[in-house]
């Protein structure tokens, strides 16, 4: 214990959960605190976040300055490992050529998956994001509401530790008193972008992120989050002293050594392995949930990378979280003559209903911002304001032409100087060199603003994915084929996004960097690169036009779940990482129930 | 620099650091390099994960060009001290596709500067005096139409200028001169002091 290997693997466990993420973070964290023996499955390395962090490096200690890379897509001291929108011998494939019809994955191979360089953005789905269609028409309704996730909101960011605030704001949920942690203060850019947006209409507030502003209170929470459960009280106490707070430098998206941040083997798995509840195997890629002869999932197979062999490990249940599409992938590569197109697929619908977040960004330069006295900006690793989506109202009489909201995101301030420092200046100063060009980057320097829109996107009949019939992986495994289409819900939203940043910039007095660009179709960021995948195994109320019931249960094979963010029926503004932890925390705990109850 | 490009470039300017989720954009090649699993502890230097490949001309014109670019100043020494040159070679040389469109733009452009120097004065570029290395500077560090008979040599300045910059700001010297004073610990984080509240005039 805890990290085997498939040679001293136990027989038999009670839940296998593929994948370490958020999802199988989560899921492991509450099934091993109450005492469920689990085996986690990881397809990629294992991840020491206290020894392979960079935690002051400069970008001068990096090759290429530290520049994105096919390999490092978000810089070299990035923290994904064997990552990114290609992973060597492990292709997937498109449907069409069409630019505008790609949708490109990332997935990262290591323990933790894409937990480790992740936004740390947490914000909560509200009451109508759960019921879309009943308010607009459009997609699906979910089969649970608001008032059954958010128990688990308030539990996920009890554990983790999210700063924010509660502002009262339509459909953007408050969270208990005491719950949050305060957020930080907010830079003098974002404090400029609130003054300014207000007179467009625009509200800016704290943004929720899952850094912790202070310690967490290791004296009060374990007994709020394992009520009647003294072992896991006692294994959570002692893990909450370990997580250090922010000491406000370094870049969240390199991982976090002193663990003030959340990314799965920093919160999850410590606690989940002290328990002696769980095992990990890491390089093992799953790719088959076999089936017993009794219709109930018996285990599953992966390829031990190790050596190359295909191994078999079961239990009673099996639980998918392998990111949305690995897990419909693990399905759909499941045939069995009870099920020729796929585990759990009676209904047809694994693999449809992909989708993404909508983006879209815009840059401009500010003349207030130049020539401040310098100070420190390097804050909490990220953003410290967002603007929730604030057109509620005028969406719904129909007068914006896209049915669905957005949130901004933005970026400002004298953070470590980069390649970019300096490049580019020919639109502000006309192109120059030698002493005038020195005083125009410190003169430029940390006055620019940065907005990125991320905006729902409807699930539709024509973002989906299937198993292509001719290319297969490394490890044999036939891959996936995409098919991908934004609607113009999307694109009219994405073009909302360029006109409103443009105005934001210009009410502050700035100059707006090439653009906007008001064609949508242009506009909008390739379907998959914000990394927001979720659908694919949608849950609903009839196992005739869904994959999963309410509990992320498959219709078709009752002890096999999915706690990623594949039964999403929708794909709110709201970035999905703390709906798919909170999710998976309320899957584990209705496993956990029927174990009890020895109904698996 | 197209606009995608430019975008990025920007973008790393206003956003290094932030974790903006979709900061980076798909580039759908795979190649070999850096690799997927380095290790991001350790320092690295240029020449050290690839070989370095300027000759010792392209070399000297391209210090020489650093120099003129980023002189030194009462705030930070020169490009040109600071060995940047060496960065940019690393930069040029490395296997991937980006890289390998800017190291043919890159070469084209010092062959040229050499060329265009001995032409007028004489002397290739990094033996020419300040003043003749400046009157050719002066002709292409503004961007040219396609049509210019210069336009070619205005896209390398930039692309040259942009590297230089990129290389140079991001040494301990470039990012004292700047006034970045971050990435150190702290106990608390204070936000902006109010003599920066006060000139901005926010709340």
């Amino acid at each position: 214990m805890p990290y085997v290997t498939p040679k001293t693997l136990k027989p038999e466990y009670d839940v296998i959960v593929v994948g370490s993420g958020a999802a199988g973070g989560q899921t492991a964290y509450t099934l091993a605190m109450e005492g469920v023996k689990v085996l986690m499955l990881e397809a990629g390395r294992n991840y020491d976040i206290v020894k392979e962090t960079p935690m002051f490096q400069t970008n001068a200690d990096a090759p290429l300055r530290g520049a994105s890379t096919p390999e490092k897509p978000f810089g070299f001291h990035d923290a994904t490992i064997d990552g990114g929108w290609q992973v060597p011998g492990e292709p997937y494939t498109q449907a069409n050529d069409n630019p505008e019809q790609r949708f490109d994955w990332w997935r990262a191979r290591m323990l933790g998956g894409r937990t480790n360089h992740w936004g740390r953005i947490s914000l909560r789905n509200g009451p109508y994001d759960f019921k879309p269609k009943s308010r607009d028409g459009l997609g699906f309704d979910w089969p649970i509401s608001y008032e059954d996730v958010a128990p688990y909101y308030d539990k996920v960011e009890m554990l983790i530790g999210v700063y924010g605030s509660n502002e009262g704001m339509e459909n953007t949920p408050d969270s208990p008193e005491g719950v949050l942690l305060p957020p930080p203060a907010a830079r003098v850019g974002e404090r400029l972008v609130k003054q300014r947006a207000a007179t467009l209409g625009v509200p800016v507030v704290p943004i929720h992120r899952a850094v912790l502003t202070k310690a967490l209170d290791h004296k009060t929470l374990p007994a709020k989050l394992h009520p009647g459960n003294a072992r896991a009280q006692a294994i959570l106490t002692a893990d909450m002293q370990r997580r250090a707070a922010c000491f406000w430098a370094t870049p969240c998206g390199r991982g976090c050594a002193i663990r003030a941040t959340y990314q799965s083997p920093a919160v999850h798995l410590p606690p989940a392995l002290d328990s002696g509840n769980l095992d990990i195997v890491c390089n093992a890629m799953a790719y088959e949930v076999v089936l017993g002869k009794n219709g109930k999932a018996r285990g599953v197979r992966f390829v031990d990378k190790a050596t190359g062999k295909h191994e078999e490990v079961h239990g009673r249940v099996v639980v998918l979280a392998a990111s949305a599409v690995e897990s419909v992938r693990i399905l759909l590569n499941s045939k069995s003559s009870a099920f020729p197109n796929g585990l759990a697929n009676s209904s047809g619908l694994v693999g449809k209903y992909l989708m993404d977040t909508v983006g879209s960004d815009l840059s401009g330069q500010v003349p207030m911002l130049e020539g401040l006295p310098d100070h420190n900006e390097d804050g909490a690793g990220g953003p410290h304001v967002y603007s929730p989506w604030w057109l509620y109202k005028q969406q719904l009489k129909g007068e914006l032409g896209f049915a669905r909201g957005y949130h901004i995101e933005l970026a400002t301030g004298k953070r470590m100087p980069s390649l970019g420092t300096g490049a580019g200046l020919q639109w502000l100063n006309g192109g120059n060199y030698g002493k005038s060009f020195k005083k125009d980057v410190r003169r430029y320097y940390g006055s620019f603003v940065y907005f990125a829109g991320r905006g729902e996107m409807i699930p539709n009949e024509k973002s989906f994915c299937e198993i292509d019939p001719a290319v297969k992986d490394r490890y044999g495994i036939p891959v996936l084929r995409f098919h991908w289409q934004w609607s113009e819900h999307e694109t009219r939203q994405a073009a909302h996004m360029q006109k409103t940043f443009a105005q934001i910039i210009e009410a502050m007095g700035g100059k707006v960097h090439g653009g906007p660009e008001l064609d949508g179709a242009k506009a909008i960021a390739t379907g998959g690169s914000i990394i927001h995948e979720v659908g694919g195994a949608i849950m609903g109320a009839n196992a005739k036009r869904s994959v999963t019931n309410r509990w992320c249960q498959t219709w078709d094979v009752g002890n096999l779940f999915l706690t990623d963010g594949a039964p999403f029926v929708s794909n709110a503004d709201k970035n999905p990482t703390l709906t798919i932890m909170a999710l998976a925390w309320r899957t584990a705990d209705h496993i956990v129930d029927r174990l009890r109850k020895k109904e698996f | 620099m197209d606009r995608r490009t430019s975008i990025q470039w920007l973008m790393a300017a206003a956003a290094v650091g932030s974790s903006l989720e979709a900061s980076a954009k798909p580039n759908t090649k795979p190649t070999q390099g850096i690799g997927a699993d380095p290790d991001l502890v350790r320092k690295y230097k240029s020449g050290e994960l690839w070989p370095l490949s300027f000759t010792e001309r392209e070399r000297r014109c391209a210090n020489a060009l650093c120099g003129l670019i980023i002189p030194a100043d009462e705030g930070s020494p020169s490009a040109a001290e600071l060995k940047v040159e060496v960065f940019i070679d690393e930069w040029i040389s490395a296997p991937y596709e980006d890289q390998q469109k800017d190291r043919t733009v890159i070469l084209k452009g010092l062959a040229w500067l050499d060329t265009e120097s001995e032409k007028r004065f004489g002397a290739v570029f990094a033996a020419a005096k300040l003043e003749q290395q400046a009157e050719i500077a002066d002709q292409i560090c503004k961007p040219l139409p396609k049509d210019a008979p210069l336009h070619e040599s205005a896209h390398f300045f930039a692309k040259f200028r942009d590297l230089t910059a990129g290389g140079f700001y991001t040494t301990p010297e470039g990012m004292k001169d700047v006034g970045y004073v971050g990435n150190v610990p702290s106990q608390t984080f204070d936000g902006p002091p109010a003599a920066v509240i006060k000139l901005v005039g926010v709340s």
